[in-house]
């Protein structure tokens, strides 16, 4: 049973026709918003599919190996030339990619301004697996 | 100190107390819920008690009292008579019956494959729900979930056909065997406590022992044939491909069994798919070094194979055999036509790459080693896929 990881990023996809920043949201707005992301984990649990979910902090900083005997670099915020942020993440358990699918536009139709869908992009990727014993 | 119970004899007990549960027509998640009842008393009590010298009897009183416990507070809570089907009566326990009987509905075709696994393993297989959850690097709620939605789509099943066909001995095995294939060629093999392999070759002994069909031996020979060599498959964490791999470290045990089922099993003249693929495994398993590999059997059984199946990946695999017996451009032909009907495309890839490799095109090999590295499912296998890319590109630059 493949496990799929369904991204939220912050910015990288074309923008839905009509989408309203967070910023012009009413506090109700949000709120059934924030309640559709509870009721997604919720369904998820019920239906036998849920592994994980999690949001991450929109920034962050960035580390590399500062060669040997010194410390490591570490840089403040994105690059300027990063396009993409990770802004969180489910990973799912499912029968199959259809379902994985499934899963990603029901996430992209959470509420938004008006309590219209968003139609958020969200990126779907199998993860690893084993390899089977008879090939 | 209590003694640790012995956790091998719980797994049989409960497994054999619930058969003789659901054989007698009780609902099955009750019946399992009465189980893991008398399974958390005997848990509580055998430690003080000492284990009683019949514990499945023992097992099975208490869960049937626990059984009509439940019923009778349903029965009063609902004003209505107790079915009276549903009280087990006290009778010799038939347990090879039981077990097939537990075993088929845990597999039934009602419930999708990622239900029916954790439920066999769980009803079946006797594993706590901890552990499949572990085995399959799951949430425990999740796995709890599963078996629980199992169980409620089972309940609402209308068996009377089913436990008829039981009866008459023709139920529904390609079903069955499809789960058991699924736990032995799915699972995680980094599960430091739960080897699904062993599980669910475990279980296909029980089905073998109780129903010694030619396909049921087919499908526990292939597992052996291929648990056998688990030793070598892996070195340091790398996957090595067959024709690399020590063969000492193979189990000759496994072999032996894994042959001598089989070929009772081909005497029978029902050939099908598991015993095919089990054929092709004997061959490889019988090999002393990879050059010995008779390769021209194994294409006929790929014949076969592909005959009784029409799968692409079975086309794909002969396409390998070909390229062995009449050389790597007619194994390249050979994949004609299969392009467009797989979606699996790392394989094809592969294929096509050690085809290549061994017609000294090691410039096409390296290319589609590594697109076949990109569109890999495992790590491993991406790994080993990179490898051989590096090595086809090394040997191309030295030329």
């Amino acid at each position: 049973m493949p496990k799929y990881l369904i991204l939220k990023h912050y910015q990288g996809g074309p923008e839905a026709p009509g989408f309203a920043p967070m910023s012009e949201w009413t506090p109700a707005e949000m709120e059934a918003h924030f309640q559709y992301q509870r009721d997604t984990i919720k369904m998820l649990q019920d239906a036998g599919e849920f592994v994980s979910a999690d949001a991450a902090a929109p920034t962050g900083n960035w580390v590399q190996y500062g060669g040997e005997g010194k410390p490591p670099h570490v840089l403040d915020g994105p690059f300027p030339e990063t396009k993409e942020l990770i802004a969180g993440w489910f990973l799912i358990d499912v029968e199959s990619e259809q379902r994985a699918h499934e899963v990603a536009a029901y996430v992209s139709k959470a509420p938004g301004k008006g309590g219209e869908p968003i139609y958020e992009w969200l990126e779907v990727r199998p993860m690893m697996s084993e390899p089977p014993p008879v090939e | 100190m209590a003694p640790a119970l012995d956790e091998d004899l719980l797994r049989e007990a409960s497994r054999q107390v619930l058969g003789a549960l659901v054989r007698r027509a009780a609902d099955f998640a009750a019946a399992e819920d009465a189980v893991q009842e008398a399974l958390l008393e005997a848990t509580l009590k055998w430690p003080e008690s000492g284990v009683p010298a019949e514990p499945v009897a023992w097992l099975t009183t208490v869960a049937r009292r626990k059984l009509v416990d439940v019923q009778r507070s349903d029965a009063s809570r609902r004003q209505r008579e107790a079915n009276a089907a549903l009280e087990p009566e006290p009778g010799p326990t038939e347990r090879s019956d039981d077990t097939l009987l537990l075993l088929f509905l845990c597999c039934h075709p009602a419930l999708s494959p990622t239900l029916a696994v954790p439920l066999t393993l769980r009803a079946v297989g006797g594993l706590t729900t901890r552990e499949i959850a572990e085995a399959y690097l799951l949430p425990e709620a999740t796995i709890a979930q599963r078996i629980s939605r199992a169980k409620k789509t089972i309940g609402q099943q209308d068996l009377s056909a089913f436990r008829a066909a039981l009866a008459a001995g023709e139920p529904d095995k390609p079903v069955v065997l499809r789960v058991l294939y699924l736990i032995f060629n799915e699972g995680y093999t980094t599960g430091d406590r739960i080897d699904l392999a062993a599980e669910a070759i475990r279980l296909t002994r029980l089905l073998y022992a109780a129903s010694p069909d030619p396909e049921v031996a087919g499908l526990l020979s292939l597992m052996l044939l291929h648990h056998a060599r688990r030793f070598a498959r892996f070195d340091n964490g790398n996957l090595v491909p067959l024709d690399e791999q020590d063969r000492t470290r193979w189990d000759r045990a496994l072999i032996a069994e894994g042959v001598g089922v089989l070929q009772a099993a081909l005497a029978e003249g029902r050939h099908g798919e598991y015993q095919v693929q089990a054929a092709i495994a004997a061959l490889h398993d019988d090999a002393r070094s990879a050059d010995e590999t008779d390769w021209t059997q194994i294409l006929a059984w790929y014949d076969e194979l592909v005959a009784l199946t029409n799968n692409p990946l079975a086309e794909l695999s002969r396409a390998v055999a070909v390229g062995e017996v009449d050389g790597p451009l007619a194994g390249l032909r050979a994949l004609d036509g299969v392009e467009e009907r797989l979606t699996d495309y790392h394989r094809l890839y592969a294929v096509r790459a050690h085809l290549h490799e061994r017609a000294g095109n090691t410039n096409a090999a390296s290319d589609l080693f590594a697109k076949a590295a990109a569109s890999a499912t495992s790590t491993a296998e991406r790994n080993h896929l990179l490898r051989r890319a590096a090595q086809a590109r090394a040997a191309t630059t030295e030329r």
